[in-house]
């Protein structure tokens, strides 16, 4: 079930993260990110995570300070998507240890690898939280390792 | 140049900008010392550079300048770079930029790399946004990668050729070897991913899905795979909440899905998995509900046995009760989708469904408004407007239009009776009446005046409501047109339905002139209640008082309202001796078998006689009709229309074509046509015209009745009599009446007499001749100096869908009928 596009924002309207699954122009993203944001962050707060916009169904929900938010084609599964926001969330949490908005700010770069070790191409990749943990892991060590080598500091 | 800052400082120093301007003002800084760090071809801080590049254009900067780089640091040899860089690519490149193409090459080698990470980061960009031609340079190596036994790079593969084949159909073929055991595998990761991919192959080409389901069997071992997750113990890598891997499963029912649609094996096969999970899922969490929402939907499509299918509905309506608001919108978003296959068993939820009316969730009324609109039909339609109006009332602005829609097609379809109908109507005009569309007050005009018994009722609750309130202008249009056409009804209280109520007639002209006066009116409704005030002239017995409006009007600054009073007032100086007839009451309107425009053809009283003013369009409340084209064919002078009514037929061609038939006819060998209907004998005409039907007090003379015309289960009576007032005047009913088994519609009697004869033929009872003689269609044919009298007739009418057209002779008059 492909997903069109996962974004995060906070309540006042910031972008966090942006991953989009179909080629679109810059303006068509700006013009999505404005009108779900808006039409997101309008939801009174006991509503269902469930909305219209167009011709996708978003869907949404609310960490925090954080909205974590995708769109869908028509019959993609709902219910199934809060699990994959769910699961999204866990693994931040695992990686960064009781994650906040904070640690998505400034190390966003790190959400986008473990999202990339989650979700390919709006598809889930690995069912596993543990095999993602794993990869991360691994793929962070290589990281040092070669920046330790090189001993410059990472960024 | 000192080192360029670390991207966690960056980040901390634009966080701390207070306003927009002064965050645009870092932001420049920054950018153009990136910049000139970009001209130097620093290596060694190039990814931190583009590092930060990518949180500027989180924030909504522009950030194309990096994209060449984002390049460079693919093609290096540390992992960070290339992490960044792929990354950089993925946010900052997209197909629509040539420099893409560059990538390709580095992604070729990428994918060869000796790490798995870099190939997986190579996959996963080429998966997220290869364009068609890299796609195509690189599916060979996607393939390659398909085939290993590294489960992290088989998973990610599986997915690239996904993309690859939504970018590329063509090279579908290429990945079916390689298909051939993924579902063997153990890896989780690998059997999901494998699972999409042979979805989006099955999905895509009916001959792949033949084959998977043929030659592969696939559906036993997709069958197996689901019963081991559901029968397996505790997998804790892949629990969630008590589930096994519930994404896994998800995607096996959607594979099922696919392949048991329309094939009788394949669903047959999965009767028993699909029950299993339907009664064993855990429903206390949203996972568990989440699967039993997959298993509904693919037991709803597939050629399931009956009892498989109720039990979805059931968990279906099950899920319309659940506490969570999302299962509650789940449950309804499917049961719309089955409501047409499946009616009856949706019914059965039927008070459920009206009950999400209720709920505060916008999304969840939406649905739930769809669905009931589905669910009305000619049992429940009481009852379920009750609900529907009730929800009209207290619902959003938003769904105002929509319901108010919704409510006149339920009721137009299935109104048990007139008099519901139009309570119907009143009740959405008086509690959403700004929100219905226009073409509203048109089609309920028309319904209330083809209910003629329903007339005093109608326009006493019409007027009813507008002392109650003016603001609502589709109600306000239908209610004063109503009180124009049936003032006198209101002011002589009879209705039966109800109490009737003491209405003086001033107190009706105080209303409409309110209307004219009231700020709230727009000017159409000003136009209706200008003409509604004009028709009831001839209603009322005070005519001073409105021609005194109408006269005021006469200057006023509307140009369209100056131009109605203008008219009017030289209805009441001028041509004050056709007022009458102009203004009569409307005769029974046809309507065209759509809901769209409807076609309504008839003379009325409303139009503006041509006489005075050929160039003015009709009135807006006023359907088309062909009063103009009647009098142009009785030559356009001073003539009084003659055609009475109600004529549902087409009054002017009526005339024409008799003008016609005559022509056919030779009866006296002579070939002028003659005119027969009254062009050359106004005086005749004038004499005998009277507004109201002729025959009531005729003295019967008995002459026989004969049958004039028998013929393809249509039988034609005349039965005469002798007019009153002049002796020399036949009148003849004829009486029309169908046999066969369809009605006969669009019906059309007409007559033509020889030459020394003068015919007139008055309007119809009804264009429709009921079918197996429930029913007969009335006519009154006028002759005047009948001697023996001989008559050719010409009938047309639409029988199943065809057009018929027959002439006929009736010579055998009764001798009674001419002495």
């Amino acid at each position: 079930m492909p997903m069109r596009f996962l974004l995060l924002f906070s309540r006042q309207g910031k972008l966090r993260l942006q991953k989009w699954f179909t080629p679109l122009t810059d303006r068509e993203k700006k013009k999505v990110i404005r009108d779900v944001m808006a039409l997101v962050l309008a939801r009174p707060p006991r509503s269902c995570n469930f909305l219209h916009w167009r011709d996708i169904k978003v869907v949404y929900k609310r960490y925090a300070s954080l909205y974590f938010c995708t769109g869908l084609e028509d019959q993609d599964n709902e219910l199934l998507t809060l699990e994959v926001l769910h699961r999204y969330v866990e693994l931040l949490d695992k990686y960064f240890g009781n994650v906040c908005e904070l640690d998505i700010i400034f190390n966003f770069e790190k959400a986008y690898y473990i999202l990339d070790e989650f979700l390919m191409g709006g598809e889930v990749l690995e069912t596993s939280k543990v095999a993602v943990s794993v990869s991360m892991e691994n793929a962070d060590t290589l990281q040092e390792t070669m920046e330790e080598y090189m001993n410059r500091p990472a960024f | 140049m000192p080192a360029p800052i670390r991207l966690r400082e960056l980040i901390r120093t634009i966080r701390t900008a207070r306003t927009q301007a002064e965050e645009r003002e870092m932001i420049q800084k920054e950018c153009a010392a990136i910049r000139s760090s970009f001209r130097e071809e620093d290596n060694t801080y190039r990814c931190r550079n583009v590092a930060k590049l990518l949180y500027m254009h989180m924030l909504g900067y522009p950030a194309h300048f990096g994209q060449l780089e984002c390049l460079k640091l693919i093609a290096s040899q540390k992992f960070t770079d290339k992490r960044i860089g792929y990354l950089g690519a993925m946010l900052l490149l997209d197909e629509r930029q040539d420099v893409h193409l560059l990538m390709t090459n580095c992604i070729k080698n990428d994918l060869n790399h000796s790490t798995q990470y870099v190939q997986g980061l190579a996959l996963c960009t080429l998966g997220c946004m290869g364009s068609s031609e890299m796609c195509r340079d690189l599916a060979g190596e996607v393939e390659k990668l398909l085939k290993t036994s590294n489960s992290y790079l088989r998973k990610k593969a599986a997915l690239c050729a996904v993309h690859v084949i939504r970018k590329v159909p063509e090279l579908m073929e290429m990945f079916l070897p390689a298909t051939k055991n993924l579902l063997s595998e153990k890896n989780h990761g690998v059997l999901h991913t494998s699972v999409v991919l042979l979805t989006e192959m099955c999905e895509r080409s009916p001959d792949m899905l033949a084959h998977f389901r043929k030659n592969e069997k696939l559906v036993p071992q997709l069958v197996r795979i689901l019963k081991n997750l559901i029968m397996s113990g505790y997998s804790p890598e892949h629990d969630v909440s008590g589930i096994s891997d519930p994404f896994l499963q998800v995607r096996i029912l959607r594979l099922l899905r696919i392949l048991g649609k329309s094939d009788d094996d394949s669903s047959e096969a999965m009767n028993d998995i699909l029950a299993q999970v339907a009664t064993n899922t855990e429903t206390s969490k949203n996972v568990g509900n989440a699967i039993l929402y997959e298993t509904v939907l693919t037991i709803m499509d597939i050629k399931s046995e009956s009892g498989l299918r109720v039990l979805a509905i059931n968990i279906l309506g099950r899920f319309l009760l659940n506490n969570d608001k999302n299962i509650r919108y789940v449950a309804l978003t499917s049961l719309l989708k089955t409501v047409q296959t499946d009616h009856n068993a949706v019914q059965r939820h039927r008070s459920t469904i009206v009950d999400c009316l209720k709920d505060l969730d916008v999304s969840i009324k939406r649905r739930a408004m769809e669905l009931s609109f589905a669910l009305v039909n000619g049992n429940n339609i009481r009852g379920m407007m009750k609900e529907l109006l009730y929800f009209l009332d207290s619902c959003d602005p938003e769904f105002k239009a929509d319901c108010a829609s919704g409510v006149f097609l339920a009721a137009e379809k299935y109104a048990p009776s007139k008099r519901w109908h139009i309570d119907t109507i009143m009740r959405v005009l008086t509690t959403a009446g700004s929100y219905v569309r226009d073409d509203s007050v048109p089609n309920l005009i028309q319904l209330i005046t083809n209910s003629v018994e329903m007339h005093a009722y109608t326009v006493q609750r019409l007027y009813k409501a507008l002392l109650d309130d003016i603001s609502q202008q589709p109600l306000v249009q239908v209610a004063s047109w109503c009180i124009g056409e049936y003032g006198d009804l209101l002011v002589s209280g009879q209705c039966e339905e109800e109490e009737p109520i003491q209405v003086t007639e001033d107190e009706v002209l105080d209303v409409l002139e309110g209307l004219l006066v009231s700020n709230l009116s727009a000017a159409v409704t000003r136009g209706y209640s200008l003409t509604a005030i004009m028709k009831l002239s001839t209603r009322f017995s005070g005519v001073n008082r409105i021609k005194k409006v109408v006269s005021i009007y006469g200057s006023s600054i509307d140009v369209e309202l100056q131009q109605r009073a203008v008219e009017y007032n030289a209805l009441f100086k001028k041509y004050d001796h056709m007022r009458p007839a102009l203004l009569e009451r409307m005769p029974i309107m046809e309507k065209s078998a759509s809901n769209g425009p409807t076609e309504i053809v008839q003379t009325n009283g409303e139009t503006e006689p041509s006489v005075v003013d050929s160039k003015h369009p009709p009135p807006v409340s006023q359907p088309a009709n062909q009063a103009n084209d009647l009098l142009d064919l009785l030559g356009g002078n001073d003539v009084v229309p003659v055609i009475q009514t109600t004529v549902p037929t087409k009054p002017a061609s009526a005339g024409g074509e008799l003008l016609d038939l005559l022509g056919d006819l030779s009866l006296s060998g002579v070939p002028t046509p003659a005119p027969s209907v009254a062009t050359s004998q106004p005086s005749f005409l004038l004499d005998g015209l009277s507004s109201q039907p002729l025959f009531n007090d005729i003295a019967a003379a008995a002459i026989p009745p004969m049958t004039a015309y028998n013929k393809n289960g249509l039988k034609i009576d005349f039965t005469f009599e002798r007019a009153n007032p002049n002796p020399n005047v036949a009148v003849i009913t004829i009486h029309a009446s169908n046999s066969t088994e369809a009605d006969m519609t669009d019906f059309v009697f007409q007559a033509a007499v020889p030459k020394t004869f003068q015919l007139q033929l008055l309007s119809p009872s009804s264009n429709v001749v009921p079918a197996l003689n429930q029913g007969t269609v009335t006519q009154v044919i006028r002759v005047l100096n009948p001697q023996k009298l001989r008559m050719r007739i010409k009938l047309t009418y639409t029988l199943k869908g065809s057009p018929v057209q027959d002439l006929a002779e009736v010579n055998n008059f009764p001798p009674q009928s001419w002495q």
